[in-house]
């Protein structure tokens, strides 16, 4: 302590250049599960000509879109120290609702698009209303809306798919700007929000200050329901999103769709490292995640392997990936 | 122990270490954090293996390379942290893991008459039949006491004991450890509070930086001599104070009462000045300050700020009034314990780099430098984790975190707890740098001794009223303890 007053700063600081120094901070956090993406990417290139052809590339993107709406979501709520299983059933009741309008009322596209958007952002409103003013935990409170909004779903369409034909409504999930699929554009704005949220805005040290220590967040003042409340929500928007898009591209909104999707989007968010228990993790991780549960189930199918057994690398790959990680941050600490 | 040596990945955590404890004797182990104390006692309880060195027990050389072994050989230590069951009855923690078995099933009978045994020998009055979870926290202590001596211990190891208990109950750790040298049993004994060493040890041994400095008797020593000794400097003050207190009043607390514990509270801040508060565990201190800063609820009071009555709901309005509370456990209530240095600095004041989206990351980068360097954190650099820093350093990023919200009134719940020495005298030096500035602040602390040396004026509490106001030239621990210990009516200060 050289001076002898202690005073808040006014200088500017010094230029330092941070993309440089993020880009390598993010090769070195994620290097693991880089050198495993890689890895698959070498052996399904080599194993089929296929893999690395547009159509295929563009395919598994797809499929890995409508995860990757939720899991940006799911690590958000990871992160905050919570759960939410009931996306699944958020998928399945926006599309149905949507699909629902469509066939059955002749609504608008937009109309039933907006009401789609509104019943799954409520479900998740829902969740984040009693989570921030209750003390009943996430896991149980999302275990019974994902129940209620999967029942809804069946209540609605009486348990028959709902088919719609409509090329306008088609097109928000299978049609094209340019070459680009319509969900990779979606994918593209989900992704860069999530991304502003968490790592440039308030909000998202809000929600890393709450996942790491909820009563050290109050006493500095946070809104800690606000914050709750908001991430579920936005969850749930995430989800209805995922569910339209879905509907859209089978032509239907089934009241079955989106069943365990809540466990694709939680195991990209933890094989991006993010941790359990909350208070740490990122999206860019949660994006390579869902990347190599695409790809790996992309490239079984090319090598033709039985679908079931596809479950089993899943769980597998999963386990030591995660253990991976584990070790990894218990060697460096 | 002679020639201890344990070799970590990165550090010698100890270098060449001797030391002889005798049969009957408290012999306490004194230095920073870091100095390697934990170190030499996971050696000594099985924690650690050690990379050289020997352990001689009443003259036999011993191996011990397991938790088992120590036990075995009658060594036991009491870690800081608890590591007891609060679920489990008294008697089951006692017993955990050797329960006493009858048919094949736990024989609760025995047990809970050996149980009762061992407690009684120690006067303790504790039924071993009910949750540990219900006892207090010296009673939890007392028990793991009981059950370390149920190994007929021969050495005990206690690490910071004394760290959550109150006077009171001190004094009755005190007497129960002069029992056990009654009974020949080496203890060794590990507190940061330079007061207790000299009330109830009888030689000690300083380390520094993993290497030892040397074994004194106590008696023959001062606590600067041992404060020399452990910090390898001569510290020019311990307690830095230049009394500067200005004549604006700046806070005021009237007949504050909250229905449960508080009574009646009421006192005045002025600006520059340390206002003390002192009084036991539980007699309401901290409860008042959350009061203030809007994290409970009170029904009866009227809080002052600046001659303007406030009626504060949140820690953010608390905050806007230039309000700062640095809690009293850090760990719970104030540490991002997974977050950077920089995140926990900043977290209070993002508006100043944050516009919707974005970061000025130079600007939030200047605010955490400056902090770390006039509070001198001691970190490789602003990115690292805290939950890796020191108490001391912990402490300090805390504080800084409230200084960045530039407050005109700093509450310090327990500043020093579990805070070694040296890092104590710095925030000591900060603590009066900033009343020097004009800053009014409010110091909670169960350390007599710093209350005393460091107080403009001390407020007194018992049982959560105001028993009484003590300007500088009044302060001793008789009186202050008189008044903490005064169960009667509260006296207008």
């Amino acid at each position: 302590m050289g001076n002898d007053t202690i005073q808040p700063v006014d200088s500017r600081g010094k230029r330092q250049i941070y993309i440089g120094h993020s880009v390598l901070q993010f090769l070195k956090e994620n290097m693991g599960i880089l050198i495993g993406l890689a890895l698959l990417c070498l052996i399904l290139a080599i194993k089929s000509p296929v893999f690395l052809s547009r159509a295929n590339i563009f395919n598994v993107l797809r499929q890995v879109a409508t995860n990757l709406y939720i899991a940006c979501a799911m690590t958000m709520i990871i992160i905050l120290g919570g759960i939410d299983l009931s996306v699944g059933s958020i998928i399945a009741l926006s599309g149905v609702v949507t699909g629902g309008l469509i066939a059955f009322d002749g609504a608008s596209l937009a109309a039933a698009v907006t009401s789609g958007l509104v019943v799954g952002t409520a479900v998740g409103a829902f969740n984040g209303f009693v989570i921030s003013t209750t003390t009943i935990p996430p896991f149980i409170v999302t275990l019974a809306t994902m129940n209620i909004a999967r029942g809804a779903a069946y209540v609605y369409t009486g348990g028959q798919p709902i088919r719609v034909m409509s090329d306008s409504f088609n097109f928000i999930g299978a049609g094209y700007v340019g070459d680009i699929p319509m969900p990779i554009i979606y994918l593209l704005f989900i992704v860069l929000i999530s991304f502003f949220i968490l790592s440039q805005s308030k909000l998202g040290r809000h929600i890393y200050a709450v996942g790491g220590n909820s009563q050290a967040a109050r006493f500095s003042g946070i809104k800690i329901k606000r914050v709750i409340f908001f991430t579920y929500l936005f969850s749930g928007l995430m989800s209805s999103i995922a569910g339209i898009v879905l509907a859209s591209r089978m032509f239907s909104g089934q009241p079955t769709a989106g069943q365990g999707a809540e466990m694709d989007a939680i195991a990209a968010v933890v094989l991006g490292g993010t941790s359990m228990s909350g208070g740490s993790g990122k999206i860019g991780g949660t994006i390579i995640g869902a990347l190599v549960i695409g790809m790996l189930s992309n490239g079984l199918n090319l090598m033709g392997i039985n679908s079931f057994w596809q479950y089993v690398v899943k769980g597998v790959v999963i386990l030591i990936a995660v253990y991976v990680d584990y070790f990894k941050k218990n060697v460096t600490t | 122990m002679k020639h201890i040596r344990k070799q970590f990945p990165e550090v010698l955590a100890l270098k060449d270490i001797s030391i002889a404890v005798m049969a009957g004797e408290v012999h306490a182990l004194l230095g920073e954090n870091g100095a390697g104390k934990s170190t030499l006692i996971k050696v000594l309880g099985g924690i650690y293996s050690m990379d050289g060195g020997e352990i001689f027990i009443e003259g036999s050389k011993t191996d011990i390379h397991t938790v088992h072994d120590a036990q075995a050989n009658g060594i036991n230590v009491i870690h800081q942290e608890l590591v007891l069951v609060p679920k489990m009855t008294v008697a089951e923690n006692i017993f955990l893991g050797r329960e006493p078995v009858r048919h094949g099933t736990v024989d609760r009978i025995r047990m809970n008459a050996d149980a009762k045994t061992l407690l009684d020998s120690f006067d303790l009055d504790i039924d071993p039949d009910i949750n540990l979870g219900e006892l207090t926290i010296a009673q939890q202590q007392m028990v793991e006491i009981t059950k370390a001596l149920s190994f007929n211990s021969r050495i005990l190891v206690m690490d910071e004991p004394t760290s959550s208990l109150s006077e009171k109950e001190v004094n009755f750790l005190f007497d129960t450890i002069r029992k056990l040298k009654k009974r020949g049993v080496g203890i060794i004994y590990i507190s940061h509070r330079m007061s207790e060493l000299f009330e109830i040890s009888d030689r000690v041994t300083v380390m520094r930086d993993g290497e030892y400095i040397g074994t004194v008797i106590t008696q023959e020593a001062t606590p600067e001599r041992l404060i020399t000794m452990m910090v390898g400097r001569k510290l020019t003050s311990y307690y830095t104070r230049t009394y500067s207190r200005l004549s604006e009043k700046i806070l005021e607390v009237k007949h504050l009462s909250d229905g449960k514990l508080l009574n009646d509270v009421s006192f005045d801040l002025y600006k520059g000045e340390i206002l003390g508060f002192a009084g036991l565990v539980g007699a309401g201190r901290s409860e008042v300050m959350k009061c203030i800063f809007g994290l409970a609820p009170f029904t009866e009071g009227h809080i002052i700020i600046e001659g303007k009555q406030v009626r504060i709901q949140n820690a953010s309005e608390a905050m806007a009034h230039g309000l700062a509370l640095v809690p009293e456990s850090r760990k719970k209530e104030a540490l991002f314990p997974v977050q950077s240095v920089k995140f926990n600095i900043s977290i209070r004041i993002l508006s100043r780099f944050i516009k919707g989206i974005f970061v000025n990351d130079r600007r939030e980068e200047a605010i955490t430098n400056n902090y770390i360097r006039q509070l001198s954190i001691k970190t490789p650099s602003s990115e690292q984790t805290i939950g890796n820093l020191s108490g001391g350093n912990q402490q300090k990023v805390v504080i800084g975190r409230w200084l960045a919200t530039t407050p005109k009134i700093l509450i310090l719940d327990e500043p020093t707890r579990g805070v070694d020495v040296g890092a104590k005298a710095e925030i000591y030096a900060i603590m009066n740098k900033l009343a020097a500035q004009g800053m009014a602040i409010i110091m909670i602390s169960s350390e007599l001794p710093e209350v005393i040396n460091m107080s403009d004026r001390v407020v007194v509490m018992c049982n959560g009223s105001v028993t009484g106001c003590l300007p500088k030239e009044e302060l001793n621990q008789e009186k202050i303890m008189h008044l903490a210990t005064l169960h009667g009516m509260p006296v207008q200060s």
